[in-house]
């Protein structure tokens, strides 16, 4: 790598690691937003990215996830880094069911989709009757004063949430980009890209799909589990809702799928674009409810149009070269 | 491996200049206490709520005219969209805090003004909600958070105990109902409220079917077949909009014509677009829920501002709206008058330490005083009928606008 | 146990909004077995049609049913645009870029609509919207009655267009084998710009069936889209009396779980007759199997 690329990263490192303390509370609210959408991308990365299983419905571990320690922590006292298992636990049961059924009986493409879709829905009508999480009411964490921090209950100021998140999405980073250059990473590239030949080739394509699944619904949940704790109340239908499982999916294929940086730019990207929309749309005064999302609409009906293997590929050609695949 | 295109050393340094814009570095500016209260209003002006926040809205519209006259304080609006997303409220108000607000208010949605309400205690800045019911917000034991909306459990208690008095009032006492309610915060609460509170209260009738929908239901014939195969005196109802609209029309469809339809303090019912939507048919439900005083004065001032406003509105349908998210405004308004400054800790003090007169607010209810919790106590229902196509305070007898029709005409026993 | 006459009365109405439904459901089922298109945008073009044939009834103080030839005539027009301008580029590219255009493009919709009409729900308002036809003890919906049947007629327009016309029997071709219908001289895209006209239409006159029957909103799309899918996987992606039959199946279902467990539950049906028909018959009731 060239001496820019380590300026660049020495240079957003500083960034990274000072933010809270340079910039305003809005900007590290939309700072969290950010890094929550690079996590959770490149959780759903690993199933799609990696291994080629469209998934609608991610929603879905976001919520079991959330749900899961958020009720264990209000109702037994359970700290969130142990509820975590928990939530983890139930996420991944859900997801191997999921991809069993699916893999077993040879759901694929739109289907499989389609499935994902319907599952966070069932799920989403079933917490809506079930009483220990809330109902439709909704989960209430009990929220302690944010002057001290308490990393063990995850309760803090906005700050604490950062750096945990930020840390989340690199150690994240991390274990993708070992996994991808592993021989998990080859087996799976070989799945995605002919599904066929690769079973010819005698790799075992049930179980390594089912490890891209588990693992992208297992990464999912603990960001569920730092959604619970950060926003201290949780309602099926926004947890569960379509439009979440959509927010998802966003980052990671504007960004670059199946690429490791894809994730994070996507999501860099796209809440600029959003949070720039808005900011210039208050400056003209052209603040019609809707506005916003209509301009978002158009300006990814135009990135996927031109760039439509994502931002991060033609940027990171440009940067180091068009052999090393980042 | 050397053929890329290079950045060079000045078009990376003015990207990175370029990519950390003002907006961003910003700092929180406090408004000078130059005798103006800085106000940031969160509603849901788009997304699924929008037509309730634009109907709050209107409240917090004519306010600062209104109360420039009435308390001759100086207010200025800062307005922001919470797109009916919980996330957005939460960073539009720190957005808003950043930008001068002095105090917020708001969300209508209970899970929008919880996260408004952590942002608010962190950052110090008074928070006083205008509409929302979960009861939990105002048990965090938090210290800037104030809410002048009765919590679930409170509405439900009035509104059943309403449905006592209607019976009083009309002479009659219907010995069956079915219980329809939609599945959400409010359907459940008023669900569990009524096994609760049904010995407690004494109410002469009994529930003999109880059905709940799914919100998001766009069709409600099973549901309504259910209940009038149920055979029931009248038909006790907790909705939303949308869904009262199909069911009263189903109603009408399957020719089910029960002695009324009573709603314990659920919105849909008093609404415009039931009224728009089915016009006749829309007359003789019964709401007995939170409302507008029409006997105080200054409730009159503001209806005769809403007019001024908005001429092709009418005033009854955006009332209870308009008069919440006003009073929050008369509520940071008058504690900014008593405090002299709009720094945060004296404004949250002198919040605490407000009296408003029963006389004196648009919402209906006793004196305006914030319990330690910051709850108001003390705000009454009232039972609203749609008559003429218009909804109209029926009870208690000292506000009544209209006469109360209960069996409605077309039941036949 | 509730009584029979109310079990039947739910099996009728669920049997005709099925039918319309089923006549979405249709729209989505063309298009994805000729282009193998996933058109996302589906509901959002449906609300588009209902708007239309709000403000087209209120405008002109027609019915309906009159409105609803020049809609489908209309929508077959942006259907066919639509195609030939931006979709057809994604043809051959991956499920998730398809996905990503037509949510880009459902976005537009859903905010544009707001923008443009407000939140409000709108409707329509005829004369016979609240009658009822008496059969004996049953009670059926006059409007859900003429919408059932329009929606029959309309399916069985469709079915004998591709059966029948020589246009028809070239997109069948197109959908069996696109190399083959290339190499034999059809215009394949403007073939394929019919078929997603005519989808279009077929989903813009279910529009202007449905609202008679309920009000539209701008956020209502996405339900339907769902609804669509769900429909056209039970029924059988690519085959029309597929598409009708998923629509009846889930209807009725959807009534009689209403009935017999909570109605607050009874998507929660749907769902699991997808998820079943995933697992045991992926290819749907009457699709082929591939």
């Amino acid at each position: 790598m060239n001496k820019q690329v380590i300026a660049a990263i020495g240079v957003s490192a500083i960034v990274a690691l000072s933010l809270p303390a340079i910039v305003s509370h809005y900007a590290l609210s939309i700072a969290i937003a950010t890094l929550y959408l690079a996590f959770v991308g490149q959780a759903w990365n690993v199933m799609m990215g990696f291994a080629g299983q469209l998934s609608l419905g991610h929603a879905l571990y976001v919520g079991l996830g959330a749900y899961v320690s958020g009720a264990l922590f209000t109702h037994l006292g359970i700290a969130p880094w142990l509820g975590l298992w928990a939530g983890v636990a139930v996420a991944v049961s859900c997801g191997a069911l999921i991809g069993w059924l699916a893999f077993r009986f040879r759901v694929t493409g739109v289907y499989f989709a389609v499935l994902t879709i319907a599952s966070a829905e069932f799920t989403r009508i079933g917490f809506d009757h079930l009483e220990w999480t809330g109902g439709p009411a909704g989960l209430f964490l009990k929220v302690a004063q944010r002057d001290s921090i308490d990393i063990l209950n995850l309760r803090g100021p906005p700050a604490m949430y950062y750096y945990a998140l930020l840390l989340l999405a690199l150690a994240t980073l991390g274990l993708c980009t070992w996994l991808l250059k592993s021989r998990v990473g080859y087996y799976w590239l070989a799945i995605r890209e002919d599904e066929p030949a690769a079973e010819a080739l005698g790799i075992p394509t049930l179980r390594f799909k089912m490890l891209a699944v588990v693992v992208s619904a297992a990464l999912t949940a603990v960001a569920g589990v730092f959604m619970a704790f950060y926003k201290n109340s949780l309602f099926p239908e926004q947890v569960f809702d379509m439009g979440r499982s959509i927010e998802i999916v966003l980052a990671p294929i504007i960004g670059g799928l199946g690429t490791l940086l894809g994730p994070i730019v996507g999501a860099i990207v796209l809440t600029l674009l959003g949070e720039g929309t808005s900011a210039a749309l208050q400056l003209a005064g052209l603040e019609l409810p809707g506005m916003k999302q209509v301009i978002y609409g158009v300006l990814l009906l135009v990135t996927v149009s031109f760039l439509p293997n994502g931002i991060w590929p033609p940027i990171s050609r440009m940067l180091v070269g068009p052999k090393v695949r980042a | 491996m050397s053929n890329t295109l290079r950045i060079s050393r000045r078009t990376f340094s003015h990207l990175v200049a370029a990519a950390s814009g003002t907006a961003l570095l910003g700092r929180p500016k406090f408004a000078r206490a130059a005798g103006k209260l800085k106000v940031g209003v969160l509603l849901p002006k788009s997304g699924v709520q929008a037509l309730i926040g634009q109907s709050c809205d209107r409240g917090a519209v004519l306010a600062p005219d209104v109360i420039k006259q009435l308390l001759g304080v100086d207010i200025e609006i800062l307005s922001a969209d919470t797109e009916s997303n919980a996330e957005t409220a939460r960073s539009r108000a720190e957005r808003l805090i950043d930008e001068g607000a002095n105090v917020l208010v708001g969300a209508f949605d209970s899970g929008h003004s919880a996260a408004i309400a952590q942002v608010a205690e962190q950052r110090g800045v008074p928070f006083i909600i205008n509409i929302a019911a979960a009861p939990q917000i105002t048990e965090q034991g938090y210290k800037y958070v104030f809410r002048n909306f009765p919590p679930a459990p409170e509405l439900t208690k009035n509104g059943l105990a309403m449905i006592g008095e209607v019976f009083t009032a009309a002479k009659v006492a219907p010995k069956t109902a079915v219980f329809m309610y939609v599945n959400d915060t409010f359907g459940q609460a008023m669900s569990k409220g009524i096994t609760a509170l049904m010995p407690s209260l004494k109410l002469p009738f009994n529930v003999v079917e109880t059905i709940s929908y799914d919100v998001a239901a766009k069709d409600l014939l099973v549901e309504v077949s259910k209940a009038k195969a149920a055979k029931a005196d009248f038909l006790l109802l907790v909705c939303r909009l949308n869904d009262a609209v199909i069911l009263r029309r189903e109603m009408v469809k399957q020719r089910w014509a029960p002695m009324g339809v009573i709603s314990p303090g659920s919105p849909g019912l008093y609404e415009e677009q039931f009224t728009k939507s089915l016009g006749k048919h829309a007359n003789y439900a019964i709401s007995n829920t939170v409302w507008y005083n029409p006997k105080n004065q200054v409730t009159q001032t503001v209806i005769a501002a809403f007019k001024k406003k908005y001429p092709k509105d009418e005033f009854a349908f955006h009332g209870a709206n308009v008069a919440f998210t006003f009073d929050a405004l008369m509520i940071a308004a008058d504690a900014f008058k008593r405090a002299g400054s709009a720094e945060p800790k004296a404004l949250v003090e002198a919040i605490r330490k407000t009296d408003i007169a029963a006389t004196a607010r648009v919402s209906l209810g006793g004196p305006i005083r914030f319990n330690a919790k910051g709850q108001v106590e003390g705000i009454t229902s009232a039972s609203i009928q749609n008559l003429d196509g218009k909804p109209t305070i029926v009870l208690p007898s000292t506000l009544a606008q209209g006469k109360l029709v209960f069996p409605a005409p077309e039941y036949k026993a | 146990m509730p009584a029979a006459d109310l079990v039947v009365s739910v099996v009728v109405a669920g049997l005709l909004t099925g039918l319309v439904y089923g006549l979405m459901a249709l729209g989505l089922s063309v298009i994805f077995g000729v282009m193998r298109v996933v058109n996302f945008a589906h509901g959002e073009l449906m609300t588009l049609a209902m708007y239309a044939t709000v403000f087209a009834c209120s405008a002109f103080s027609l019915d309906p049913f009159v409105v609803l030839v020049p809609v489908a005539l209309g929508f077959f027009g942006l259907g066919y645009v639509l195609q030939a301008t931006v979709i057809n580029r994604f043809i051959t590219k991956p499920e998730h870029v398809q996905f990503l255009l037509l949510l880009a493009l459902a976005t537009i919709l859903v905010n544009a609509q707001l923008m443009a009409f407000g939140p409000d729900a709108r409707g329509v308002q005829t004369d016979y919207q609240l009658d009822a036809i008496e059969l004996g003890p049953l009670l059926i919906d006059t409007v859900r009655l003429y919408a059932a049947a329009a929606a029959i007629v309309a399916s069985g327009l469709v079915i004998a267009f591709f059966r029948f016309t020589l246009v028809g029997k070239a997109i069948r071709g197109c959908a069996d084998n696109h190399l083959g219908a290339k190499v034999i001289g059809l215009p394949v895209e403007r073939l394929y710009a019919l078929t997603f006209g005519l989808g279009a239409s077929c989903v813009a006159v279910a529009g202007t069936l449905l609202v008679l029957i309920v009000e539209v909103t701008p956020g209502a799309g996405p339900a339907y889209t769902l609804l669509g899918f769900v429909i056209v996987i039970v029924g059988g992606l690519g085959s029309i009396a597929g598409a009708l039959v998923g629509g009846v199946l889930i209807g009725m279902s959807e009534g009689v779980a209403g009935l017999f467990v909570s109605p607050s539950a009874k998507s929660m049906v749907s769902f699991a007759l997808l998820i079943l028909v995933l697992l045991l018959r992926p290819a749907g009731l009457l699709g082929k199997t591939a």
